[in-house]
């Protein structure tokens, strides 16, 4: 770069996984070497890979990468304070996006599975509450990309930075949308 | 092909035709693909799913029932068609319980791949989480309606293949659901054998035969890519 110009801003990137698996995580890590050249452009705001606790804490979140679904309050809660610090905000993966597998239990009673699986409903006040229906999270709040996958294919999440990086709306190649 | 063929235009290239042709049967024979969900040229059309719609002299027409004609300008990929296919789709997604990650159809089947290919990342509309019990009730063909997206396809292979009219079409509106011709309303007793083609031209995976299901590896699955992941 010309030492004469000065360093574009680095871009702040938060991720999150709410009623996930943290697979789609692991798959942005599988984008290998190219981490070098990630750090390089980004700082990481509230992550797994940070230990910075509330998104946005001290300064607005650029992008914000939303991993799983909505199956209590807190990831409710965690969700909307996403929306209202990121100024793009990415749906990640097979649950962000249709809720994906821990929606197989909606035709459920949650009462009836909490019975089943803890023989009691669990009360402890640290525990959230669970909703009734485990929701995407378009249900919720605005989002401006999905990116799906089960999980995405690290290309994908490479090509959606490098496209939010450069200022273009992210259009996935073709072979880089899945749903499995 | 020969200079005297008959042909009609489909974005711009000559399609010839033969005569019965439909102009999805004219496509596909050319080797051009239309987008569908519930034609196959094994049974007659029906026009349910209505992806495979096109403009034919500027008039939206089915192209699995609309007969082709000798000069007529056919149009498939325009932008508009393109967002009302995704629309379409999206749609089908919402209104059945499709999770493909855990689906034993997955890299199968037709649904995925038609939204893969419209470029389907998000679902844009309420997810709707039919109920819909499972009938796993027939020893050899497992019937999972949460998948099922009403094409038609084993109504028609089990009437007009197998002669055993085993499926029909019930219901109106968003409770519409495929019938089961037995006297307990199960697959498990009706006259339905693994054998009949009604058993595997689910385009879906809601009609599966049983133990087949993941046997075949991701990277060699019907619609895999060299970009599939291994």
């Amino acid at each position: 770069m010309n030492a004469s110009s000065p360093s574009p801003r680095k871009l702040r990137v938060a991720t999150v996984s709410l009623a996930g698996c943290f697979g789609c995580h692991m798959s942005l890590l599988d984008i290998d070497e190219r981490l070098f050249d990630l750090v390089e452009r980004v700082d990481f705001d509230r992550s797994p890979l940070t230990d910075i606790k509330t998104v946005g804490e001290h300064d607005r979140c650029d992008i914000g990468l939303v991993e799983g679904g909505l199956c209590n309050a807190e990831n409710v809660e965690v969700l909307r304070a996403f929306r209202a610090r990121c100024t793009v905000l990415v749906a990640v993966g097979a649950c962000a996006i249709t809720g994906g597998l821990p929606a197989l239990r909606n035709h459920l009673d949650v009462g009836d599975i909490m019975q089943s699986v803890y023989g009691r409903v669990p009360d402890d006040p640290e525990l959230p509450l669970p909703l009734n229906r485990v929701l995407p999270i378009h249900e919720v709040v605005r989002i401006d990309h999905a990116l799906p996958g089960c999980p995405p294919p690290a290309d994908a999440f490479w090509q959606l930075l490098q496209d939010l990086m450069a200022g273009r709306t992210p259009v996935p190649a073709p072979g880089l949308i899945r749903y499995d | 092909m020969s200079a005297v063929d008959p042909t009609f235009d489909l974005d711009g290239q000559p399609v010839a035709l033969q005569p019965g042709d439909t102009i999805l049967s004219a496509a596909a024979r050319a080797g051009l693909d239309i987008p569908h969900l519930c034609w196959s040229e094994e049974v007659s059309g029906s026009a349910s799913c209505r992806l495979c719609t096109v403009l034919a002299e500027g008039r939206p027409v089915a192209a699995c029932v609309t007969p082709a004609v000798a000069g007529q300008k056919v149009e498939c990929r325009t932008p508009s068609l393109a967002t009302q296919r995704l629309r379409l789709l999206q749609m089908l997604f919402v209104e059945g319980n499709h999770f493909c990650p855990g689906c034993e159809k997955s890299g199968n089947c037709l649904l995925q791949v038609q939204a893969e290919r419209a470029g389907m990342t998000d679902l844009n509309f309420e997810v709707l989480n039919p109920e819909r019990p499972v009938d796993a009730s027939h020893p050899d063909v497992l019937f999972e309606p949460n998948r099922c997206i009403l094409c038609q396809l084993c109504v028609r292979a089990s009437d007009e293949i197998d002669g055993k009219r085993v499926f029909a079409i019930g219901g109106h509106g968003i409770a519409t659901r495929l019938l089961i011709d037995s006297p307990s309303g199960r697959l498990g007793d009706s006259a339905l054998s693994v054998d009949d083609r009604a058993a595997h031209i689910c385009p879906v995976g809601a009609l599966l035969p049983k133990r087949v299901g993941f046997a075949v590896p991701i990277g060699q699955r019907r619609f895999d890519t060299e970009d599939t992941r291994g």
